[in-house]
């Protein structure tokens, strides 16, 4: 296992580190009549590939060793909600990917303060995350399971660590990025220090923040995924590796469809914070 | 001539600012009494905005002798609106007054733009900024007013009105004032004194005696128009000139 990391944007979602504006082109509404027409063509090709995908597996073609068939993995799917596996599992990873999730922002965010705000606080801090930043940190499960054992705290740490640089490099360079002529305007207004970080220093550096945290979120599922499939006893990749055992392929494609959902869940969150948060940008003004 | 030192509010000696090889201020001297209403022409890039920024403490690193003496409020040569707060806590923001609100109120209605309290600054058309970057400024009634071209978006006719502001609150309140503007007639009209920055120092001084409100063709603001349109080095035959001598260049 050495997937080497942490620039990785985790499985879904399109988040790159080069797009912090809010240039994302807004989904065209159904509203419109050629709008319609194009969501629907939109649907074709992925439904064909379905339809391709369930008629090779009924003919044979495509044993079900190798993969389930679309069919057999929606009555799966639907029989792990219903006697519990399921629900469970996805409490169990969840809860994972939240505490790690809150650890690790938290320090990335402090450290980034420390370090944004001062430059003594940058010479401490900041040449400490670039070395740890260039860390395959996949890497380091083994240390991890020799100091931290096999429970629940080393996927902790690990989702910790994975979520904690991209929002402490995203912060940190919000931080450095807030226009000087603001600043500048900040003390013609006589505007103390902390008034300064208040009011012109964080709220400049949210976008980046946001950016950052979008990035985290992936990297936290990512690191979950691998932290779970390490050694686990319970959660979604536990559910996955077992299925393994048994030639399940139904139930791991469930699993992984499950992993992409919350994935997809988690950054629609963020998005709608972002439009809360940033409305004072033309472009969320929607006119 | 100790009571005049003592009205000052500005006080500049052998001011001197340069960027990498490049001289902008050489040795300037400056001297802005109490509520005297100063006007600083120049051409562009001739270091007036560099002069204002050193008068409003930002610039560290200039040299020589500068002593400003109470309150001093800058608007800016572009708005510099806080985009992430809305216009009348944009006013609002750091004003250490007993009512904020209703200073701000105040400002607001006084440049026209209490409709658009609310609004955000990236929404505000260019002219819209500046006037509530002006009301910025306005609001915190400084003894030194200091306002770099805070006019050059306005059109001709809000940029009247908001003349006639700027000299009415100036009337009330008193404050110094030092306008860098581009456009002679806005210097002649608002100004008790016109400068002009030529080479690093203050190059051209002039009076202006003439009661307010000023008409446009005053005799006496005739003659200052083309003493200080000469020391700006325009030549001011009908302003065909330089089409003349461009000619002849060109079709060498
Ligand atoms: N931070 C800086 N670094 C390098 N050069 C600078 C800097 N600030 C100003 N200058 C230079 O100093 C000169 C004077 O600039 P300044 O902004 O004071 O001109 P200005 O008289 O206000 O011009 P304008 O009328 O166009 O606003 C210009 O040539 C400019 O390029
Ligand atoms: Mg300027």
């Amino acid at each position: 296992m050495s997937i080497p990391a942490l620039d990785a944007q985790g499985v879904r979602g399109p988040a790159p580190a080069a797009a912090p504006r809010a240039t994302t082109p807004r989904r065209s509404r159904p509203a419109h009549a050629p709008g319609r027409v194009k969501v629907w063509q939109r649907w074709v090709s992925p439904l064909a590939a379905l339809a391709v995908w369930q008629i090779a597996s009924t003919t044979g073609l495509l044993p079900q060793s190798l993969l389930a068939s679309p069919s057999t993995i929606a009555v799966t799917a639907a029989g792990l909600i219903s006697d519990g596996t399921l629900p469970a599992a996805i409490a169990v990873s969840l809860q994972r990917v939240a505490a790690g999730f809150l650890l690790g922002g938290i320090t990335g965010i402090l450290l980034a303060l420390a370090a944004g705000l001062s430059r003594a606080g940058e010479n401490a801090v900041d040449p400490l995350m670039q070395m740890l930043r260039a860390l395959p940190f996949f890497g380091l499960i083994p240390l991890f399971i020799l100091w931290f054992g096999i429970g629940e705290t080393p996927k902790v740490a690990l989702v910790a660590l994975a979520v904690s640089f991209p929002l402490y490099l995203n912060t940190f360079a919000g931080i450095r990025g807030v226009d000087g002529k603001l600043a500048e305007l900040a003390r013609t207004l006589k505007l103390g220090r902390a008034a300064l970080v208040r009011h012109i220093v964080l709220p400049g550096a949210l976008p980046q923040t946001l950016v950052g945290l979008r990035q985290s979120l992936g990297v936290a599922w990512l690191a979950l995924i691998v932290a779970e499939q390490v050694n686990a006893d319970a959660g979604l990749g536990f559910m996955i590796n077992d299925a393994r055992e048994f030639l399940r392929t139904d139930v791991i494609v469930v699993g992984l469809l499950v992993y992409s959902a919350l994935g997809l869940l988690t950054d629609a969150l963020v998005r709608l914070m972002e439009r809360r948060a940033l409305t004072w940008r033309r472009g969320f003004l929607g006119e | 001539m100790a009571t005049r030192i003592s009205r000052r509010v500005a006080t500049v000696r052998g001011l001197t600012r340069g960027f990498g090889e490049r001289t902008v201020l050489a040795g300037l001297d400056l001297d802005i009494a109490h509520g005297e209403f100063t006007a600083l022409l120049g051409r562009s890039g001739s270091g007036k905005s560099t002069l204002l920024r050193a008068l409003a403490g930002l610039d560290g690193a200039a040299e020589g002798e500068l002593e400003v003496t109470g309150s001093v409020a800058v608007a800016f040569q572009e708005p510099r609106l806080v985009p992430w707060k809305r216009v009348d806590a944009n006013i609002a923001l750091g004003l250490d007054v007993p009512d904020p609100g209703e200073r701000t109120r105040r400002a607001l209605a006084e440049v026209g733009l209490t409709e658009r309290a609310g609004a955000w600054p990236l929404t505000l058309s260019g002219g819209e900024a500046q006037r509530a970057s002006l009301a910025r400024a306005l609001a915190r009634e400084p003894e030194l007013l200091l306002l770099d071209e805070p006019f050059s978006a306005l059109d001709a006719l809000t940029r009247i009105t908001v003349h006639q502001l700027v000299l009415r609150l100036w009337a009330v309140h008193r404050p110094a004032v030092l306008l860098v503007t581009h456009d002679v007639d806005e210097a002649l009209a608002l100004a008790d004194r016109v400068l002009v920055l030529h080479e690093g120092r203050i190059a051209h001084e002039e009076l202006i005696g003439v009661a307010r409100p000023r008409h446009r063709d005053h005799p006496d603001l005739t003659s200052l128009r083309t003493r200080l349109l000469t020391a700006l080095g325009v030549s001011t035959d009908a302003g065909l000139t330089p089409d003349r001598a461009a000619t002849p260049e060109e079709q060498r």
